[in-house]
């Protein structure tokens, strides 16, 4: 391991994590995300929209979110006590929203009228709309068909909330091809538009800014550990899909070399039967949507079709952070299938009485594999990064129930 | 010098404004691709801009889009795509023939062998959409050693900083795109167009190439009065699309609607 956490200091300031991340788009948007990285520089350092910021987190928001010790579960595990980052009883229902109410907040400060966003599972989605409905901004959200299909709940939920959800026909149909007809969208109207991406990923300032964002879990989860418990964890863990709960735990304890961090991908039906949606586990490095990272693609650099049970997990790049601290060796990646995230559902379920969402669930199944390799004094902290209402079809349908 | 810039400074000796059609490699079929080219330089195209097919064309309209899934259905890809410039140079050493696609293709096969296998295939200049001149510095010296040109796409908010970028890391010409938009688009302002060029041409020396939103010989005759070349996509990729069951048709009204442009653009006022 290259011994270069201990002043961890990314990204560069051309929004490089190592060979990650960076600058990959067409021309037309270079004003634009420099327009953002310029107020973003100014407004991440700025008293007053740091409070505006904090105050929003506490009474919209909810925060902060209890870090939870689930008692009964460690128990029956017999290893680790097991402690949950509750981002399920955020407002909305995930972590979607703390970056949602940062990136609106720098929207309103740039002077935007128009609010764009992609989303997969539909979280960031109403998320998006959730903040844009606050504000009376004009919102427009682009969903893969296939996606509208498995979270119509969602869907309806964004409605409600005044955004404009626009089903994307092409390619594969889920959120890749969602964030490309965003890109489209901005491409075109630039001069109003802001572009609430949803994950840690995207062209540069985007992943750090995000990261920056869902900071608020790992700073919370770090002061609440210490509180409760008089140490620092022993590892993290989190689910993967583009990255941004992960990072946002993990990137507090970035420098504290003891805490472990693992991050969960979505393993599908399984790595060795291709459909998957784990580019960390089974990927190599390429550039899509704007910053090199580690991909799904084929051997002529074609971008190959996720899969995964949670809409939310199904993509086929990740945050280029995450590639960079796979490389040094700083975090590491696992996967896990459709099969165990669903054991993962109902094990927190039964066990706590928490329904989590199912890009979570892959969090908790983990955690059912690593909690009894640990000694009892050892403490982990899972990050519930939704809750599972929104699941409720596709686990009824999966086990052959009418709802 | 390349073979772009060599013909660049021909026309701008006699001057003659260059057109340049788009065609996606493979679209619709790999076999319709290479009898098109030289149908192409028959009707009085000057330079040739072949489209890779690339899984998500972010910067691409519908009608590009598909004709990528329509080539990529057919397994289209970039090392099929320089086996057709190698085919086209057969019997056509002349043409200068631009790649333009997505960065991820280039670097799954990695810039080196890339830039090898594009000057053995007789390719001379690669337009990468999502590769601005930031990121482009390591590809464009590769290339630039093999002799191919890195072109860069200018857009209506590029600033003054950006065309010297551009001009620094760029070769044989910038491709001005006309409007803040997808391929595809139809509201191209020839006066916002002139305004522009004002600027582009007070940084850079390079030729300029103008393109997105031309669609008939009108424009292409203002176009041309403009800039150094004149570039049509979309408008004859709808002739393919609109004759999927008739190539040759399509190959027709193609050839057509090229010839009828040269024509204007030959013949300014
Ligand atoms: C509840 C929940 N967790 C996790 C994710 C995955 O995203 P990320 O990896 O950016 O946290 C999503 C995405 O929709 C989500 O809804």
């Amino acid at each position: 391991m290259t011994d270069t956490t201990n002043s961890y200091n990314m990204p560069d300031e051309r929004g490089h994590f190592g060979p990650y991340g960076g600058l990959f788009i067409a021309e037309t948007l270079i004003p634009a995300v420099e327009e953002l990285d310029t107020a973003y520089q100014k407004h991440m350092t700025d008293p007053e929209f740091m409070a505006e910021l904090d105050k929003d987190f506490q009474y919209y928001v909810g925060r902060p979110s209890p870090l939870y010790h689930a008692e009964r579960w460690s128990h029956e595990l017999g290893g680790a006590q097991i402690y949950l980052k509750r981002e399920d009883l955020n407002h909305t229902g995930a972590h979607k929203i703390n970056n949602t109410i940062g990136q609106i907040l720098l929207a309103k400060r740039m002077g935007k009228t128009r609010i764009i966003a992609e989303t997969g599972a539909g979280q960031h989605g109403v998320a998006t709309a959730t903040v844009c409905a606050r504000l009376g901004l004009e919102c427009v959200v682009y969903m893969g068909a296939v996606d509208i299909a498995r979270q119509a709940l969602n869907v309806y939920r964004m409605e409600l909330l005044g955004a404009k959800v626009v089903s994307v026909t092409s390619g594969s149909k889920t959120l890749k091809d969602a964030l490309n007809e965003a890109i489209r969208d901005w491409v075109t109207n630039v001069d109003n538009t802001f572009y609430i991406i949803g994950t840690a990923a995207g062209p540069a300032p985007y992943p750090a800014m995000v990261r920056d964002f869902q900071s608020i879990i790992g700073r919370e989860a770090r002061q609440q550990c210490l509180a409760q418990t008089g140490k620092l964890p022993d590892a993290l863990v989190a689910c993967i899909g583009g990255g941004s709960n992960a990072i946002g735990l993990f990137h507090p304890f970035i420098n504290d070399a003891e805490v472990k961090m693992i991050g969960v991908e979505a393993a599908g039906d399984g790595l060795e039967t291709g459909r998957h949606a784990a580019p960390l586990c089974a990927g190599r490095p390429g550039i899509l949507h704007g910053n090199r990272t580690y991909l799904m693609e084929d051997d002529d650099g074609g971008i190959i079709e996720t899969h995964s049970i949670s809409a939310g997990l199904d993509y086929p790049g990740v945050g280029p952070e995450h590639s960079w601290l796979k490389d040094i060796g700083r975090a590491e990646y696992v996967s896990i299938t459709d099969d165990e995230a669903i054991e993962g559902f109902h094990a927190l379920t039964k066990m706590e009485g928490i329904i989590p969402a199912l890009e979570s669930s892959h969090a908790m199944a983990y955690t059912l594999k690593l909690a009894p390799t640990m000694q009892q004094d050892k403490i982990l902290i899972v990050n519930l990064s939704g809750r599972g209402d929104k699941d409720m079809h596709t686990m009824a349908e999966r086990e052959g129930i009418k709802i | 010098m390349s073979r772009l810039a060599t013909k660049f400074a021909e026309f701008k000796k006699t001057g003659h404004k260059a057109l340049i059609p788009f065609i996606t490699a493979g679209d619709p079929s790999p076999e319709f691709t290479v009898p098109m080219m030289h149908a192409m330089v028959d009707a009085g195209v000057d330079i040739i801009e072949l489209g890779v097919p690339f899984s998500d064309p972010m910067a691409d309209g519908p009608v590009i889009q598909r004709a990528s899934e329509r080539a990529l259905e057919h397994k289209m890809s970039l090392r099929r795509t320089l086996e057709i410039v190698s085919d086209f140079r057969n019997s056509n050493q002349d043409t200068p023939v631009v790649l333009m696609g997505y960065a991820n293709p280039v670097e799954a096969m990695g810039y080196e062998d890339f830039s090898q296998s594009a000057q053995a295939a007789g390719v001379d200049g690669v337009l990468t959409v999502d590769l601005p001149p930031e990121e482009a510095y390591e590809c464009a010296t590769l290339l630039n050693a093999h002799n191919i040109d890195q072109i860069f796409l200018l857009a209506p908010n590029s600033t003054n900083d950006r065309i010297k970028k551009m001009d620094a890391v760029g070769s044989g010409f910038l491709y001005y795109v006309s409007v803040k938009g997808v391929t595809g688009a139809c509201h191209l302002d020839t006066s916002d167009v002139q305004k522009k060029l004002i600027d582009i041409r007070a940084n850079t020396q390079l030729p300029v190439g103008i393109g997105f939103g031309i669609k008939d010989a009108e424009t292409a005759k203002v176009i041309a009065g403009l800039g150094d070349a004149v570039v049509v996509g979309s408008v004859l990729i709808s002739k393919i699309e609109a004759n999927l069951s008739a190539p040759d048709i399509a190959k027709q009204e193609i050839i057509e609607l090229l010839k009828s442009m040269r024509f204007t653009m030959d013949n300014q006022d």
